[in-house]
């Protein structure tokens, strides 16, 4: 464990736009400096990406970004963030992405020079390793193209390095639908920050030869799994709760690796890791619901450095293309943001307890993620000794809260899911004390057709 | 109550280790074991799809009542293989080219079997191609066809597409996944259309016959 103690301890100090290490970027955006920026996140709308259909692909892309970046001029943002989520092809086929990234950065410099409008790029490469099954993490095909990619982009100019990986994900969809705690501990907290350290010292390693900077990684295929399946009532709310607080230990790997932030936009986790870290977050909530439903619609502002839309189609909507629309709420929402720092400190803190009120008693999600108990988990974090029980102190901090919450009558919980806590309770009470015990009983249990633990050193 | 309510209450509960007992002991009362399984197991995995249906129940109790029912196969199928019984129907399942979220499609595969269907496991990112040589190769009644993505959703189409231009016969195709409707079901001619795993038994016992 890297962060042996919080960049910000108190709850009063966690605060959307202000972080204690603001990242400036090359045309001057200061990231967690005082301002929240938009940070717009897109894509085609259905249609497979191939040679033959790339310069359809690129028209769709050039039609994005011109437009995009045009509303924001007029609206006059202080800045955009730029990001580039890459589908499957455009990774194994990094001509493809590629091709988007200049395409991108060309659409951006433009908008510099016309409207003097600041933005950044930010990189990120869909994790293909898991479309071996099981999954080959640290070499092959997938892996050496997804590091070509990063690669070639960051020489071209895209400055934030992100990914959402997928290192322990193998075993942690199972994991969710049994609701096992200990199995969702083993793939995030062992395989997973396993496998974070091996692609974060690769990232690392590119960062510092092009000049650009890790940003950060997110626990999506994890915490946002369990956010979506119980969303849809097949798992208990304090379970995807606590899988929340548990991802948090794998996501902060990055930043022991070098990321600086803003950590990526669909990691919840993330007021967590500005407490621990101190860097900047991008965050995404109620402007993100056209790419998936949330409990965390305004409580996850509370914490933005970036503001996202987490990813939109690009489609004619009544306003004009999505891309564009999302972006003027974005702009908006950021407005009201900077407004509130604008006039000091009481003021912005007012516009957070809105934001944290208006979620945080209706779902368990939402709870764990109230300034006091991301204060209280991430130091739960940061006082244990290693990852693996860094897991375990997360979770039970996480319960701890749920209970607090729900006897004090501040939090709403079903009654079918009350019996849910005593049961992680037990799991907890039932795992071994040292990592080395678990590593052995969980390899025990696990289901060796799904994963490969030499991929991650065992 | 009878062993055979005894073992869906258990096999209902999650408890496997008595699920196990009481299969042996209907076995020992002389029951035979085609019974056992159609009066008592595949009745109680019903009951289990039918409380998450409606909200009862989450995933992870579903999954231990399955659980439990495999306990009680593993004695019986044996003896059901010995008697030449065989489950009546064969499912094949996966998800299709391009995508690879198979927690909904796991979840169909499990409540098939808990209907007691035959189902082959296709698993994940499918090619067209191999699930029409999956179709010849197994003579299943259904195919269950699976994608999370608007994006990866076309390659639902091109999927039936392709068993439809392979001459199959006897086989439906169900289709479903977060962004898949009926409409877009009738749209690209799949047989039958499912918004979640319970409901996909109720349309897959539909489609091969065995309801109406």
């Amino acid at each position: 464990m890297h962060f042996r103690e919080l960049a910000l301890s108190r709850p009063e100090d966690l605060l959307f736009g202000t972080a204690p290490r603001p990242l400036r970027t090359r045309q001057g955006l200061h990231l967690g400096g005082g301002l929240v920026y938009p940070e717009l996140n897109f894509t085609r709308p259905p249609l497979e990406v191939t040679a033959t259909t790339m310069p359809e692909v690129a028209r769709h892309y050039r039609q994005i970004i011109s437009g995009a970046l045009l509303r924001a001029a007029e609206l006059e943002a202080p800045g955009v963030v730029i990001e580039f989520e890459t589908v499957p092809p455009m990774t194994s086929e990094p001509d493809f992405g590629f091709t988007i990234v200049e395409i991108l950065l060309a659409g951006m410099a433009d908008a510099h020079d016309r409207h003097g409008l600041k933005s950044v790029l930010r990189m990120t490469p869909n994790d293909n390793r898991e479309f071996a099954r099981p999954p080959v993490m640290r070499s092959g095909e997938h892996w050496e193209r997804m590091l070509e990619l990063f690669d070639r982009s960051a020489a071209a100019g895209a400055e934030l390095l992100s990914i959402e990986s997928v290192g322990g994900k193998e075993l942690h969809d199972d994991a969710l639908m049994l609701c096992d705690l200990g199995q969702v501990i083993f793939s995030q907290c062992v395989l997973g920050v396993r496998d974070m350290e091996f692609l974060w010292r690769s990232l690392a390693g590119i960062a510092q030869r092009h000049g650009v900077v890790c940003a950060g990684d997110t626990a999506c295929g994890f915490g946002n799994t369990a956010m979506v399946l119980a969303e849809q009532k097949m798992i208990p709310r304090v379970f995807a709760a606590v899988v929340r607080a548990v991802s948090a230990v794998r996501t902060l790997v990055a930043y022991e690796h070098g990321a600086v932030g803003p950590g990526k936009d669909c990691g919840y986790e993330n007021p967590y890791l500005k407490a621990i870290t101190g860097c900047p977050m991008a965050m995404e909530g109620k402007t993100a619901a056209c790419a998936h439903l949330s409990p965390l619609g305004n409580i996850a502002a509370a914490y933005a450095d970036t503001w996202s839309n987490e990813s939109v189609q690009n489609i004619r909507l009544l306003g004009g293309m999505a891309p564009t629309c999302y972006l003027e709420q974005l702009i908006y929402d950021c407005r009201l943001m900077n407004r509130a720092l604008a006039e000091g400190r009481d003021a912005a803190l007012t516009l957070r307890r809105w934001l944290v009120d208006s979620d945080a008693g209706l779902d368990p999600q939402a709870w764990v993620l109230t300034p006091e108990n991301v204060i209280a988990i991430a130091r739960a974090i940061v006082t244990a000794p290693d990852h693996y029980q860094a897991g375990v102190a997360a979770a039970r901090e996480a319960v701890r809260a749920l209970r607090t919450g729900l006897a004090a009558g501040r939090l709403k919980i079903l009654p079918r899911e009350t019996g849910f806590l005593d049961t992680m309770e037990s799991q907890l009470d039932n795992l071994p004390a040292s990592v080395d015990e678990f590593i052995v009983q969980q390899m025990t249990v696990a289901d060796t057709s799904r994963y490969l633990p030499a991929e991650y050193g065992l | 109550m009878t062993t055979l309510e005894l073992l869906s209450q258990s096999v209902g509960a999650g408890k496997a280790k008595d699920a196990k007992a009481l299969a042996q002991r209907a076995l020992d009362e002389g029951l035979p074991p085609g019974d056992i399984v159609d009066r008592s197991l595949v009745p109680a995995m019903a009951a289990v799809g039918e409380r998450f249906k409606n909200n009862e129940i989450f995933v992870p109790e579903m999954l231990v009542a399955a659980r439990a029912m495999k306990e009680a196969m593993a004695l019986l199928e044996p003896r059901l293989i010995a008697a030449g019984i065989t489950p009546k129907y064969t499912a094949l399942i996966g998800t299709v080219q391009g995508d690879l979220h198979d927690i909904g499609k796991n979840l169909v595969a499990i409540m098939w079997k808990g209907a007691n269907f035959k189902v082959v496991d296709l698993g994940t990112n499918v090619p067209p191609a191999k699930f029409v040589a999956a179709i010849q190769e197994h003579r299943p009644q259904l195919v269950g066809l699976s994608a999370l993505l608007t994006t990866t959703m076309p390659a639902i189409a091109e999927t039936v597409k392709a068993i439809r231009a392979s001459g199959a016969t006897g086989v439906k195709v169900m289709v479903g996944g977060a962004p898949v409707t009926q409409q877009y079901a009738d749209e690209i001619g799949a047989d039958g259309y499912a918004a979640d795993a319970g409901s996909a038994v109720d349309r897959a016992l539909v489609l091969v016959g065995a309801a109406a």
